[in-house]
């Protein structure tokens, strides 16, 4: 057991993973001699060598076009983004070749993107962005989205391992601020499972990612107020653990939807729309959305601290259908 | 075109009606309006009319069953032959024509109700618990915003219930285990399954006995006053009103005079809340041969004598006759009962729920009162009142009867 930040988790999961499968290689912009931006594979070029771990030119569409066709002959890469909000230049590679192999031919593509996604680091409108849900719109592909050192670790294992194209969301501002003591023994956390990350019978707080530790937070605060949150962290948003959400509504009956990305076409739209129409006669009251608003992230820090959904908000909402 | 006849539904909280009688025989001519059968429910007993002339095709249901409001009981077909057309297609059209006539004569029907009693605020989660637990949420109070009803509202109204529950439930296992003895039967007991009035009257009277704290206090009052006001009017109140004046109407304008000075005596208890009620609604129990039925005097507080009069005489009328509707029996917020007619001293009733209170009254007889120092003869009548000692403290309840006996020892000719 020994305490590990995020990115150590995410780094010992990628390491792991190439000792233990020589078909496993990452590939991206300065991850090798640099060690990529937020030095995740640092180390990696001495171990494992050029061939497993290689710079690419600044061009996402290359990288993830050169990873599905190594993954089409029995590779397993991992591909870096060095922002999330630079995967869009790999949209058409993503959504129209790697998500539609299995499809078209019954291809399996086992492909991970990373991409280090979320604000709240002052990175500005092109550094910041949580761009899930073009992926979580794009039948083929899965998107996980990890918030604590176990999962993180757990899940690059498990998406590394998945024989279908994974899209591995990790939060920067979680890299160095969230650690935990990890089992020294492997372990892997299934894509597609949900984790109760606080248990509560008032109100369910469904989210994912960074949002999961605002959730806690608040949590905490209301407790003393005798309002008991329980905390659903997706972990996976495709495919949904649907049985852990929609079981925690039952309990509740009251439900707060939770994400950092904006508004508009956000991961809570989606799950109110399945909350109301599967468990619509267990609801007490009206499905409560705390999220971004429709605007790009601002590089402004105090109105950036103003975009991001914050432990404050959860509070406010949680009061108003406490009493609802 | 054959036409449905169904169970009609005869007051917003009576969901069923057992047919007592059918006035119709199978194959009868009817005509529109004309009486078809009788049926008894919770409140009243009822003739229903045929919805349509024709022949009475077919019975569904006899006497003795208990039907759900809005199924079909009966057909009558007017003999026009419509269903017997060859074509099909047709026959189906106007079969499908008629349902949905019938559709939109529930649907006039429910949203009439609605007008008349808004549902409380709730949540979907809410309405399937009620559904599931037979719950008429009009009897949850509710605590959310706006006084929404909440999941915690109905957990804790279900736990209070499941409690009187528990709290029965031995009662209910001794009899079953034979600590109430057994009936022992001879071969010439007769058996007869109550009716549904009956049964109605014994679950209330347990009920409320179970809900409230029935206490009673009794009052002795000179009613000499009354008695000669009464003779004296006697014959002129036949002459111009066409009935006999009774005692009743004293006693009525008595207490919704003493009402006024004391609001919680005409309320109700729901949870933890009064409900002090801004209408009084006098009821007066009727004694028939089948049972016992309370009509409802509607805002007696704003009635004179003569206007309570003419009510009761009316009601009791109608009630006799079986001619009351479902809303006439509803509503109450304070009852009179008189077994002083059938020669009762004094009577401790039981509340009639959800009320508070309940007053007896008494035999008038002349008796021999001290009245400063001399032994007279005077009218007098024993009042007592039950009240529901969780509201209303005996002091309270005694203020009450002091303020009615001062005023129907007091009367005089200027209230009439």
């Amino acid at each position: 057991m020994a305490v590990t930040t995020y990115i150590e988790a995410i780094r010992q999961g990628l390491w792991e993973e190439m000792v233990r499968d020589p078909n496993v290689f990452v590939l991206g912009e300065d991850v090798a001699v640099y060690g990529g931006a937020f030095k995740v594979t640092r180390g990696f070029l001495d171990r494992f060598g050029e061939e497993r771990v290689i710079d690419t030119p600044l061009s996402e569409s290359a990288i993830v076009g050169a990873s599905i066709g190594a993954a089409l002959v029995g590779m397993r890469p991992v591909a870096e983004m060095q922002f999330a909000d630079f995967i869009s230049c790999a949209f058409d590679q993503i959504t129209n070749f790697a998500a539609k192999c299995r499809y078209r031919w019954g291809a399996s593509v086992p492909l991970v993107i990373r991409g280090p996604s979320g604000g709240g680091i002052h990175g500005g409108p092109f550094h910041s962005q949580n761009p899930e849900m073009y992926f979580v719109h794009t039948p083929g592909l899965k998107v996980v989205a990890p918030s604590t050192a176990y999962d993180a670790k757990g899940l690059i294992k498990s998406a590394i391992r998945d024989e279908d194209p994974v899209i591995y969301f990790e939060h920067k501002y979680l890299y160095r601020r969230i650690k935990e003591e990890l089992p020294d023994d492997e372990f892997l956390v299934p894509i597609g499972k949900a984790d109760i990350k606080r248990k509560g019978k008032d109100i369910s707080v469904i989210t994912y990612g960074a949002m999961v530790h605002n959730a806690l937070e608040a949590a905490k605060v209301l407790a003393q107020d005798g309002i008991d949150l329980e905390v659903v962290d997706l972990r996976t948003l495709v495919p949904l653990d649907k049985t852990t959400v929609l079981e925690s509504v039952k309990k509740t009956s009251k439900v707060i939807l939770l994400h950092e990305d904006v508004r508009t076409g956000g991961f809570a739209g989606e799950l109110a729309a399945i909350i109301t129409e599967e468990t619509f006669e267990y609801l007490d009251g009206p499905v409560m959305r705390i999220t971004a608003p429709d605007t790009p992230v601002p590089f402004s820090p105090p109105l950036e601290e103003f975009f991001l959904p914050k432990t404050s908000d959860i509070i406010r909402v949680a009061r108003h259908l406490a009493i609802y | 075109m054959p036409a449905n006849v169904i169970m009609p539904q005869m007051g917003e909280s009576i969901f069923e009606g057992t047919i007592t009688k059918w006035l119709k025989k199978l194959g009868d001519q009817v005509e529109r309006d004309e009486a078809l059968f009788e049926i008894s429910t919770d409140k009243v007993d009822s003739e229903i009319p045929a919805p349509t002339s024709g022949v009475l095709s077919e019975i569904r249901f006899q006497v003795g069953e208990t039907v759900e409001i809005n199924t079909v009981v009966a057909i009558i077909d007017d003999g026009d032959g419509a269903v017997d057309t060859t074509n099909s297609v047709d026959a189906e059209e106007q079969g499908s024509l008629v349902n949905e006539g019938e559709v939109s004569h529930l649907q006039r029907s429910k949203s009439e109700l609605c007008k008349n009693r808004l549902p409380p605020r709730s949540s979907p989660l809410v309405k399937r618990m009620a559904r599931e637990e037979e719950v008429d949420l009009g009897n949850v109070e509710g605590t959310g915003l706006g006084g929404r009803i909440t999941k915690q509202d109905m957990l804790n109204y279900l736990s209070e219930r499941d409690k009187i529950v528990e709290v029965a439930r031995p009662l209910v296992q001794q009899a079953q285990q034979g600590l109430v003895p057994p009936i022992i039967s001879s071969g010439d007991d007769e058996v007869v399954p109550m009716s549904a009035m009956r049964k109605t009257i014994a679950d209330h009277m347990t009920a409320s006995r179970r809900t409230s704290a029935h206490v009673t206090t009794v009052f002795e009052v000179n009613m000499t006053p009354i008695v000669a006001f009464k003779k004296k009017l006697t014959d002129e109140f036949v002459r111009r009103e066409g009935f006999k004046l009774s005692f009743m109407p004293f006693f009525i304008k008595g207490v919704v005079d003493s009402l006024k000075g004391f609001p919680v005596m005409n309320a109700s208890l729901r949870g933890n809340n009064i409900i002090y009620r801004k209408e009084i609604n006098v009821g007066i129990a009727v004694a028939m041969e089948e049972g016992l039925i309370v009509p409802v005097i509607r805002r007696a507080h704003e009635k004179g004598f003569m206007s309570l009069a003419r009510a009761a005489v009316d009601l009791t009328n109608r009630a006799r006759q079986k001619k009351l509707s479902p809303d006439e029996v509803q509503g109450g917020t304070f009852t009179i009962t008189n077994p002083g007619v059938f020669g009762s001293l004094l009577g401790t009733p039981i509340i009639n729920q959800p009320q508070v209170a309940i007053l007896c009254i008494g035999a008038i007889a002349k008796r021999p009162v001290v009245i400063e120092d001399a032994v007279v003869i005077r009218s007098m009548a024993y009042l007592s009142l039950t009240f529901d000692h969780r509201l209303i403290d005996g002091a309270l309840a005694d203020y009450f009867m002091s303020s009615l006996k001062n005023k129907l020892e007091g009367w005089s000719d200027a209230i009439y």
